[in-house]
């Protein structure tokens, strides 16, 4: 039975191939599964990102953003629990009300932190790296202060939303089994987020504000004369785009655990805009550089819990596991260089607009 | 908008250099003293949740908080050692922040640099080996630490030079990539011999710290006037570093060539090349330099106060030097005076956080209102006008737009 893959994988250079997938095969399930968690925040801070930028705004605070909703969101759940109980978890995805508060909370918190940064770089046209460095200071610093007071009182959280679960009967299917497990598995932010790409995709390049969009991140003064208020449009698209930012943070709060720590986006804020830059500014481009840099870590955090064995084993040895997780921002270096095919901002991105007409 | 109502084409006169040095200072105090206000309220509003029932809405916990900070930093001998301590990296890191903004550079990547210098200088200490003369290898892990930092900051000015990558970008992912290289340095070739854990030599066990500055406790009059609380970092000699390369970086900018070509290329980029400066080669040197300082940071840091390095091994320099170049509007006099601002304010910041039992994370909220208000520049909103034109926070790069990547 093993006779024809033990033979395949004894060749040399070529058999560590088979080995390799092999492995994956073998691994399938454990992988896919965190690589599609993993990239459900860089997604969503991506995202963010992308809205931003089209329309032309710089955001480095994505990290900030996340911070504050995914502290907001934790603590507004968990306050609100205090007085009204948490009562019984609804089966849909486990809500209850403390946790929908508490998501309310995080997504007002998110935009009303993009607010500031709109205000900032489009009315006051500071510096938009200066901007966001501000925010992403604030963000660690507040929420660093508040997570010290409450950590010395005990407060219990909210709890966390519940996943998906995906019947037997379809996890069992061949072949397509195991991917749609993989994506359906998840609680719903993750699921919502696989939507909103899909929406976002489909109106950056179908639909009227899109094209508005567009114009004013790569020719404001152009959109300008056509009509297009660019100064209104960068202000919605940036406070909107808190929104996304936000879920990533209820993600982190909320979903895939149910308690905040200091600092907990842990640079995600920052993949998300490398994602953004690989997937060329475009929501399924992000989606697809957050799912490849998901499955970095998705494979890498396979290797600490099944280690391959014979000749792949070895060779991994070799690489030092810090290489795996510093691979995500390789990739975002050598496309930024244009080695691999290369990665172009919209043309006005980080140009404050000054309208010629006022005075 | 209006144009900037200033004194342009009215050449320079003493007076209105006086004049927009007072409204800059002017500027700096009135953001500062906004920021403290808002901190002090943020203490007031949350005062309920700290320990011991502590009551809510506690109008005197901002005075107790402040005056605590304000103790702990410069409240003793020990403790204005402490803040010297704190100030010297900040010093350094943010010379290496400010260089890059003279030169319209934005250099996001302190927290790489300063890694990189820690890794440089902790690899001379482990290769010298357990018993070494202090007095050759320090210099000489504080040269490679700086040599480190460097090469971490010519990487990403290499890659803007040569591929109009944007410096922002890549100093962000720099950092990542230097924080992994780090962690894998330290369990790997900078480990201990011998050790169970990944851990790397102590530096200050083999003879290769920066000594601390001993200071005599001073009465006067019977009085103790400077208590002996070492709380906070110990002074070490590693601060004459950063008052010496205060000056040093000062003397390059405003007295030698260089020193213009850099300023030239940050005002105006396309006027510099066409006035014949090689602008690449500038961004590559300034971006070396800038990461030079910041690996300074790191190998003072590690020689001087932490002497080892354990997994985890990390610094908030990145983001804290940016705020002292901010604020010291990239002139080393006023990096100077920030990092003193920023210095005193960590080292301060332990002795509140055991006292009245305020979080020290609230220097961090501090900083950041205070940029906030530098931006928002309230005192020009409040007088209307200025008397010189420009804005009040400039990077040297007005605008970096991330778009310059494209214009190639």
């Amino acid at each position: 039975m093993s006779g024809i893959p033990d033979a395949l994988n004894a060749i040399p250079v070529l058999g560590i191939v088979f080995q390799l997938v092999g492995y994956l095969l073998a691994n399938l399930d454990s992988i896919s599964n965190t690589t599609v968690a993993i990239a459900v925040p860089i997604t969503l801070a991506a995202l963010c990102g992308v809205l931003c930028e089209r329309s032309g705004v710089v955001n480095i605070g994505l990290e900030g953003i996340m911070l504050t909703a995914a502290f907001v969101g934790w603590f507004a759940a968990a306050a609100a629990a205090g007085a009204i109980g948490t009562g019984t978890p609804s089966p849909f995805f486990g809500a209850t009300l403390p946790l929908i508060i508490g998501v309310a909370a995080a997504v007002v918190a998110g935009m009303l932190v993009s607010l500031l940064h709109a205000w900032l770089s489009i009315s006051l046209r500071v510096d938009q790296i200066i901007s966001g460095t501000i925010i992403n200071i604030g963000a660690a610093g507040i929420t660093g202060y508040m997570y010290s007071l409450i950590s010395a009182q005990s407060l219990v959280g909210a709890g966390q939303f519940e996943k998906y679960v995906v019947p037997q009967g379809v996890v069992d299917l061949p072949i397509v089994g195991w991917l749609i497990n993989a994506v359906l598995s998840q609680g719903p932010v993750g699921l919502l987020t696989i939507a909103i790409v899909i929406f976002l995709q489909v109106m950056l390049f179908r639909s009227r504000w899109g094209l508005r969009t567009r114009a004013s991140g790569e020719h404001p003064r152009a959109a300008e004369t056509v009509g297009i208020d660019v100064i209104w449009l960068r202000y919605r698209n940036v406070v909107a785009s808190g929104a996304l930012a936000a879920l990533g943070g209820v993600w982190l709060s909320m979903e895939q655990t149910g308690n905040f720590n200091a600092g907990m986006t842990q640079g995600r804020g920052f993949i998300g805009l490398a994602a953004m830059i690989v997937g060329r500014w475009t929501p399924l481009g992000a989606f697809g550089a957050a799912l490849l840099f998901a499955s970095v870590g998705g494979f890498s955090q396979s290797l600490t819990i099944s280690h391959p064995t014979g000749n792949l084993g070895d060779l991994i040895n070799l690489v030092p596991g810090e290489f795996w997780e510093a691979l995500p921002y390789i990739i975002t270096i050598v496309v930024l260089a244009g080695f691999i095919g290369r990665s172009i901002a919209p043309a006005a991105d980080g140009v404050p607009y000054e309208r010629e007409s006022a005075s | 908008m209006s144009a900037p109502a200033g004194t342009a084409g009215s050449g320079f006169s003493l007076r209105d250099w006086g004049s927009s040095l007072f409204w800059t200072l002017a500027e700096s105090v009135t953001a500062i003293l906004l920021a403290v206000v808002v901190g002090g309220i943020g203490i007031t509003l949350f005062s309920g949740f700290l320990p011991n029932n502590h009551p809510a809405f506690d109008v005197g916990l901002p005075f107790a908080a402040y005056g605590a900070l304000w103790s702990g930093a410069v409240g003793s001998i020990n403790g204005i050692g402490s803040t010297l301590s704190y100030a010297t990296p900040l010093a350094l890191a943010g010379l290496g922040v400010g260089l890059g903004f003279k030169a319209g550079l934005f250099n996001i990547g302190g927290r790489g640099q300063f890694l990189m210098g820690s890794v440089g200088a902790m690899a001379v200490v482990t290769v010298m080996g357990p018993s070494q003369n202090g007095l050759i290898t320090v210099p000489l892990a504080l040269i490679v630490g700086g040599l480190f930092g460097a090469f971490a900051g010519f990487i990403p000015g290499a890659l803007k030079a040569t591929s109009g990558a944007h410096e922002v970008v890549t100093t962000i992912m720099l950092n990542y990539i230097f924080v992994f290289a780090t962690y894998w340095a330290i369990s790997g070739p900078l480990r201990l011999p011998n050790s169970p854990q990944a851990i790397t030599a102590d530096a200050s066990a083999w003879g290769a710290a920066l000594p601390t500055i001993h200071i005599p406790e001073v009465d006067i009059l019977g009085l103790h006037l400077f208590g002996a609380d070492v709380l906070g970092r110990d002074a070490h000699y590693g601060i004459l570093l950063a008052v010496l390369a205060l000056p040093v970086i000062w003397f390059l900018l405003f007295r030698t060539t260089l020193g213009f070509e850099i300023r030239a290329a940050g005002a105006n980029s396309d006027a510099a090349r066409y006035a014949g400066m090689k602008t690449k080669q500038l961004v590559v040197l300034t971006m070396s330099m800038a990461g030079g300082l910041c690996g300074l940071a790191g190998a003072t840091t590690l020689l001087g106060v932490v002497h080892q390095m354990a997994p985890g091994y990390d610094t908030t320099i990145g983001f804290d030097a940016i705020t002292v170049a901010l604020v010291g509007r990239s002139n080393p006099v006023g990096i100077g005076l920030a990092a003193l601002l920023f210095g005193g304010m960590r080292a301060g910041a332990q002795t509140m956080q055991i006292s009245p039992g305020v979080p020290g994370e609230l220097v961090d909220a501090l900083q950041m209102f205070i940029l906030l208000f530098l931006v928002i520049n309230i005192l020009r909103r409040w007088m209307a006008k200025r008397p010189t034109g420009g804005s009040a926070l400039t990077t040297g790069a007005e605008v970096a737009p991330l778009a310059a990547e494209v214009s190639k």
